[in-house]
């Protein structure tokens, strides 16, 4: 039995609460139980956004996630507030570019992705979200690399097929890396 | 698993309602409910439905009470300081013996409290919801898919038994995702020969009313919903267990605190000590026998809870104070963490040890 | 031979009004019209607190009881319920100018299609006589015992002229029953508002100044004098919208 505890956070806009969305659709489709919870507050745009994320082979007790298996971190102030709270052996995923500090922990894998400029660079400015979370999916092998078409298919809508490409390369960039 | 959809708990319950037969709905805008609104106004115009943006709270449960006086199932929704608003077309349900649901997805108070999730109203919900003698059937979903499912059920029961049912929510259940299936099977009809809709002259008029001012016919009104109401406590609890078999600690919670809870059983479990849940679905009608079986074997209980203590009354009534009662609570819109959950039941096992 | 009937969407019961009081009128001009568009199957009404909160027991159609102020929302909810149905709200100035304002002005505001009857009598009447919000200036009543003083308690609130410009409403006029011919046109005006609805035209309001003789402290004959010479200065009786009327006038 085996449970993963994703804590995603950023600045409101940036596309947390979609990347949460998409790992927990992606835990669905793959037979797992899921939960995902917003934080949810007065700040519609440029605030701080989060959303804790269970993939689970057993039924989920609390949906919150006060010490995540893996952090994403869009923005600083995301790192200084969750850096800590990441269980020993856990991993961080931020986006470097936007992040000028490293990991100051030693007991957890650290992965920079320089997401904001590469998505600047190839013509995807709003996909640095899904950059980071192509990176996140390889490494930690939550689920299956191929079955992520899947996925993005059931996600983003149909009516929006340029999109669907577009995401697809975002993550694949991101596993790349 | 393949017809498993991930909707938010606000979504599911706004869709579930459409299921069940509801066509109208009224509200006002709060957090953290607004996606039901939100939804329903997308839907309803879809299925030829009403959905109304009402002036305020007052005006919506009275709207409520309008179309539920015409026998169609009707639903509002809102958030603790707009509950309070409701109160009195509550209480008028209540008196005029009509179905409707309502939906409190609760946050902080008193007051204007916060937005983030609570349970406070719980004494609300199960005894104050307005003035008079009265109860509503209230109902706490612990998942995305109660939030449907009760909803579903808690349409049936109302016009079952002609009475508000309350679906007791907090922040956390509607903001939250989970896999949700939506498969609901069919809606019973219910006689409703006693709504207003027009006498086609071909009957007598009917009138829904709360009002008597003698005292003799009234006592008898009140008297006949107590003895439904009665039918309704044997027939119509709901809970869920988790280990509590052989438990030593019973720890008692619903909503958002189950969930904790059942993180905090497991944890002491691996610590050895025989910990269970008992959730209650119905807050009223309490589970109040299951408790006082589970008594027999338990040496303590706790009550987790996202308020400063309403349900443990509840609880100690239930097993007469015949065993301590630990509350494990955290209020203002903060949740308990499993870990404190956890030393409260590692506290339990003490007292209950030496009791 | 019968020569004078009783309305049949009119219950045959004994009423509960004062004597002198003139509710019974307005009840049957309610009535009356209902009888002669031949809608009485299909009307539904709601009933307010006050004086008139048994109404629910003296009209032979559906009738619903609402809370204070609330017949509005609650009239709302039957309409959507079932548009067919014929939709009205019988309502006093406490209920509907007071503890209501919010649920009057709103339906009005919402065009909703149903009739409002407002009986207007400066007072509340069930209570026991205190101060209501069409109370007039300086009238002395049990909760304004030195008068109405406009200068700490606030001026009356006229609804035909507050509503006016609400673009929702289809319909208001302020009639009196204080006469034959009053009651005549009165009987025109609610019978008017009542065909507005069947029509789908819209939101309606008939306000009709009535008389409280018991809590006015004065005979029957003297409240009707009373009512012409305070009230109708004040409220001034009269067409005070009709939507359809101007645009076919223009």
């Amino acid at each position: 039995m085996k449970t993963t505890n994703i804590l995603i956070s950023g600045f409101g806009g940036q596309g947390v609460l979609f990347t949460g969305k998409f790992i927990a659709y992606e835990g669905l489709l793959e037979g797992k139980e899921v939960t995902w919870l917003p934080s949810y507050g007065p700040e519609m745009r440029g605030g701080t956004a989060s959303c804790s994320v269970i993939i689970s082979d057993s039924p989920i007790g609390s949906p919150l996630v006060p010490k995540p298996d893996i952090l994403i971190a869009m923005n600083l102030p995301s790192l200084d507030k969750f850096e800590d709270a990441v269980v020993p052996g856990g991993m961080i995923f931020y986006d470097s570019s936007l992040i000028d500090r490293d990991v100051k922990r030693t007991d957890v894998k650290a992965f920079p992705v320089p997401a904001t400029k590469i998505a600047g660079e190839e013509g995807m400015t709003t996909l640095a979200n899904m950059i980071v979370m192509g990176k996140m999916l390889k490494e930690s092998a939550l689920f299956p690399m191929d079955a992520i078409d899947k996925t993005i298919a059931k996600v983003v809508s149909a009516k929006r097929q340029n999109l669907i490409e577009l995401n697809k390369k975002a993550i694949s960039i991101g596993s790349e890396m | 698993m393949a017809d498993k959809v991930l909707m938010k708990g606000n979504e599911a319950l706004a869709e579930a309602a459409i299921m069940a037969g509801c066509r109208h709905y009224f509200g006002y805008p709060i957090t953290p409910q607004t996606e039901v609104a939100a939804y329903l106004a997308k839907r309803m115009p879809q299925i030829g439905g009403t959905f109304l943006q009402a002036e305020s709270e007052v005006a919506a449960i009275n709207m409520v009470i309008g179309v539920a006086s015409a026998g169609k199932r009707v639903m509002t929704s809102s958030s603790s300081p707009g509950i309070s608003l409701k109160s009195e077309g509550l209480s008028y349900l209540a008196g005029c013996d009509l179905p409707a649901l309502v939906v409190n997805v609760q946050r902080g108070g008193p007051g204007l409290g916060g937005i983030q999730p609570s349970q406070s109203d719980y004494f609300q919900a199960t005894r104050g919801a307005g003035h008079g003698d009265f109860h509503m059937l209230v109902l706490a979903p612990a998942s995305v898919q109660e939030m449907a499912s009760l909803v579903f059920k808690g349409f049936d029961l109302a016009d079952k038994y002609r009475m508000t049912t309350m679906i007791l929510a907090d922040g956390t259940m509607g903001q939250m995702m989970e896999p949700v299936s939506l498969d609901m099977g069919s809606v019973n009809e219910y006689d409703k020969s006693w709504a207003v809709t027009g006498t086609k002259c071909e009957r007598k008029h009917n009138i829904i009313n709360s009002l008597s001012l003698l005292p003799e016919e009234l006592e008898q009104w009140n008297i006949r919903r107590y003895d439904m109401y009665k039918k309704i406590e044997e027939r119509e609890v709901m809970y869920d267990e988790y280990m509590t078999e052989d438990a030593d600690i019973i720890v008692v919670a619903f909503g958002v605190a189950a969930r904790v809870a059942r993180n905090a059983i497991v944890a002491a479990r691996e610590k050895g000590i025989k910990a269970g849940l008992v959730r209650p679905i119905t807050l009223w009608p309490f589970p109040k026998e299951i408790l006082k079986q589970r008594a027999k074997n338990a040496k303590a209980f706790v009550s987790v809870e996202l308020s400063t203590g309403q349900m443990i009354e509840d609880i100690e009534l239930a097993i007469r104070c015949t065993r301590p009662v630990l509350l494990a609570s955290r209020v203002g819109g903060m949740i308990p963490t499993p870990e404190e959950v956890l030393e409260k039941i590692e506290e339990a096992q003490k007292i209950g040890g030496e009791a | 031979m019968i020569v004078f009937e009783k309305p049949k969407a009119l219950a045959d019961v004994k009423m509960h009004y004062c004597p002198g009081c003139t509710h019974g009128i307005i009840h049957r001009l309610v009535a009356e019209a209902i009888d002669e568009l031949g809608i009485e199957g299909r009307v539904i009404g709601v009933a307010p607190v006050g004086c008139s909160v048994f109404a629910y027991n003296y009209f032979n159609c559906d009738m619903v009881q609402a809370a204070h102020g609330r017949a509005p929302a609650v009239a709302t909810g039957v309409k959507r319920a079932d548009p067919e149905n014929i939709v009205f709200t019988y309502q006093g100035d406490g209920d509907l100018a007071a503890i209501g304002t919010a649920e009057t002005v709103h339906s009005a505001a919402r065009g909703e299609n149903i009739t409002i009857i407002f009986v207007n009598n400066a007072i509340y009447g069930m209570t026991g006589g205190q101060m209501a919000p069409t109370t007039l200036p300086g009238q002395v009543t049990q909760t304004s015992p030195y008068g109405r003083q406009v200068e700490s308690v606030g001026f009356p609130i006229k609804v035909c002229e507050l509503l006016k410009n609400v673009d929702g409403a289809a319909y208001l006029e302020r009639v009196a029953v204080n006469d034959v011919k009053n009651v005549k046109n009165a009987k025109r005006a609610i019978k008017k508002a009542f065909e507005y609805q069947v029509q789908g035209k819209g939101f309606s309001l008939i306000e009709v100044l009535s008389t409280c003789p018991t809590n006015w402290g004065l005979t029957p004959d003297k409240a009707l004098k009373w009512l012409e010479e305070n009230m109708m200065p004040y409220y001034p009786l009269g067409v005070y919208k009709d939507k359809y009327a101007e645009e076919a006038g223009k």
